[in-house]
């Protein structure tokens, strides 16, 4: 039946390809390649630390949330697993390494890799649970994490001070030499110091095949399984190493400010680094270079201005965002250089 | 009930045994006792939830047979998750095409070749620096013509480029059984010539089954046909007897007729 009528196209054979294989490397190689824009915020971070002397207490404040916001975007933008829980381990960081400072252990290193260790901990366990599932269930267990954590520190008021904060930190001089100072240099430094070196291993694991294999995840789960790749190990060891990014970004805000509160693990917390990321641009490495500071900073001169409505004119900046720029300002910058 | 038993390096590249599947009172996979030789060129037809789709996903591990066995080139497999059947030579492409939109024709065919060599999960070198990985990907596409689209985003390919990048990523696994799901769904007429074509000149040791309603590319492309009705075989063999036996024609016309009659 079905044999007859039927037509055989002939076609041209493929036409030759333009492209060397040389070329296909090359640009496989450029991508790792690091390019002069890539020096614009270290040096621009550089320059507000001359420039704004009175802001600098601020800044640290920025640099410490710019790690917390690009770890957000190595398990959202990279990985795809949407998250509303990011704060469980932000807190955890910055509660291990606020405990270890009231309680006479003030080293400010050995704090922040313990603070580090803590969320990478708390980030496995949680993940080798609520990454069983994903979508809207995902998002519903991540929020439980944090949510039972923030209730564990509420009530762990020996140890945690409740809702009274973390009172009495005593960080001690970093290497023994740099006191943190009234003024805050010696923190702004410090948190550019350690947002550099954690942003080279958040770069490094983007361009590793490792990383690649997220995107993958990312643009279509079916098809990695489908080529054999091991899922769900991969996107728990990234939910793991965000973690522990995003806790040392809350060790170092609690070691710079000397305060921990019940804030650090709340709902708002993780929220909010999430619309930090979305107004820079998710998915992008540099997004949480450009939301969080326009973020933080608006929101400290909306709120000087306008003590009462300043969320209002957030909210504002929010919807231009999502309504004018999807992909937010990295995204927005892509579809005009084209 | 009684499975022949094979002895270890027979000549069958994919094999079910008295497979069954069920949901409920629902039978969708009947005692399905399916062979696939090596090299073989072979398609599997069948009409609307004839229960084709359901034997895809048994044999790749997307669902779990009731009972029955999964062979792969000799080794039974029925236990073992989706990644460890890929591992072991089963590849597959998709009827709805399933690709890394975003991401480049090249690194589409990239990310499979470096999974099957298991350096997918490095963390050490950077993936530009991964030659031979990309060299071979870069081969690839270069036989399947689609090395000029190298370095664009998938997404915008034409839709009959985008199913041969569909084969493309499939071949990136060095299949030993290469599963071909619709090969040709949604592509115009005058297009899936070159899909056809890419298919004919696979490398003639890759067992092939193509799941397939068009039936000019199944009679073009198998030497043997597997006919599956309401989760069973009906009848299997070369494409002549397939065209010529009464049963299939009653089963093909007569769901025409309800077709037309359902409308």
């Amino acid at each position: 039946m079905a044999t007859e009528g039927l037509v055989r196209p002939r076609l041209k054979p493929a036409p030759r390809a333009p492209l060397a294989p040389q070329q296909a490397i090359d640009a496989f190689a450029r991508r790792h390649r690091y390019r002069w824009w890539e020096a614009l915020p270290w040096l621009a971070a550089l320059a507000a630390y001359v420039l704004f002397p009175s802001y600098i207490p601020l800044g640290a404040q920025i640099l410490a949330t710019i790690l917390f916001a690009l770890s957000a975007d190595l398990v959202l933008g990279y990985a795809g697993i949407v998250t509303l829980g990011h704060a469980a381990f932000f807190g955890t960081g910055a509660y291990t390494a606020g405990i270890l400072a009231a309680h006479g252990w003030g080293e400010p290193i050995s704090g922040l890799l313990a603070g580090t260790a803590a969320a990478a901990l708390i980030g496995f366990v949680s993940g080798c649970i609520v990454l069983r599932t994903t979508g809207l269930t995902l998002l519903m267990q991540t929020l439980v994490v944090a949510t039972l954590l923030y209730e564990a520190a509420n009530k762990a008021s020996w140890l945690t001070g409740g809702d009274d904060g973390l009172q009495g930190m005593e960080v001690w001089p970093i290497f023994g030499q740099f006191r943190f100072d009234m003024f805050g240099r010696t923190g702004y430094l410090y948190c550019l110091a350690v947002l550099f070196l954690c942003w080279l291993v958040a770069r490094h694991i983007v361009h590793s095949p490792f990383g690649r294999s997220l995107t993958g995840i990312r643009e279509n789960v079916r098809r990695m399984h489908a080529i054999g790749a091991p899922v769900r190990s991969r996107r728990l060891i990234i939910y793991t190493i965000a973690a522990a990014l995003a806790g040392t970004a809350g060790a170092l805000i609690a070691q710079t400010t000397g305060f921990v509160g019940l804030t650090f693990l709340n709902l708002d917390r993780s929220g909010t680094v999430l619309i930090m990321l979305i107004i820079g641009g998710v998915g992008r490495l540099y997004g949480a270079f450009i939301g969080v500071p326009l973020y933080m900073i608006a929101q400290n001169r909306f709120s000087e201005i306008e003590p009462v409505y300043w969320y209002f004119w957030l909210g504002l900046m929010m919807i231009i965002v999502v309504v004018f720029a999807r992909g937010g300002i990295l995204g927005l910058a892509e579809r005009l250089r084209r | 009930m009684s499975i022949e038993t094979l002895p270890a390096g027979n000549a069958l590249a994919l094999e079910s045994r008295g497979l069954c599947k069920s949901f409920g009172a629902l039978t969708v996979a009947d005692n399905i006792d399916f062979r696939l030789e090596r090299g073989a060129r072979q398609a599997l037809i069948g009409p609307n939830g004839a229960g084709k789709t359901t034997f895809v996903e048994l044999v790749t591990g997307g669902l779990s047979p009731s009972t029955g066995q999964i062979v792969i080139d000799g080794a039974d497999v029925t236990d073992l998750p989706q990644a460890a059947r890929v591992k072991r030579g089963l590849a597959r492409t998709f009827q709805i095409t399933a690709l890394f939109r975003r991401l480049t024709t090249l690194e589409n065919v990239t990310l499979a070749i470096a999974e099957r060599d298991g350096v997918a999960g490095g963390l050490i070198r950077p993936a530009g620096r991964h030659n031979r990985v990309i060299e071979e990907a870069f081969a690839l596409l270069e036989t399947l013509g689609l090395a000029e689209d190298a370095l664009r985003p998938v997404s915008a390919l034409a839709y009959g480029r985008q199913r041969l990048v569909e084969i493309a990523v499939a071949l990136g696994l060095s299949p030993k059984v290469l599963l071909l799901d619709e090969p040709a769904a949604g592509v115009p007429s005058g297009e899936s010539g070159l899909i056809i074509e890419v298919i004919e000149r696979l490398p003639p040791d890759i067992a092939v089954l193509i799941i397939e309603h068009d039936m000019d590319l199944v009679f073009r492309l198998a030497r043997r046909i597997t006919v599956l009705v309401q989760g069973r075989i009906l009848v299997e063999g070369p494409p002549d007897a397939i065209a010529a036996d009464p049963q299939v024609r009653q089963v093909y016309l007569g769901e025409r007729e309800h077709g037309r009659g359902g409308r």
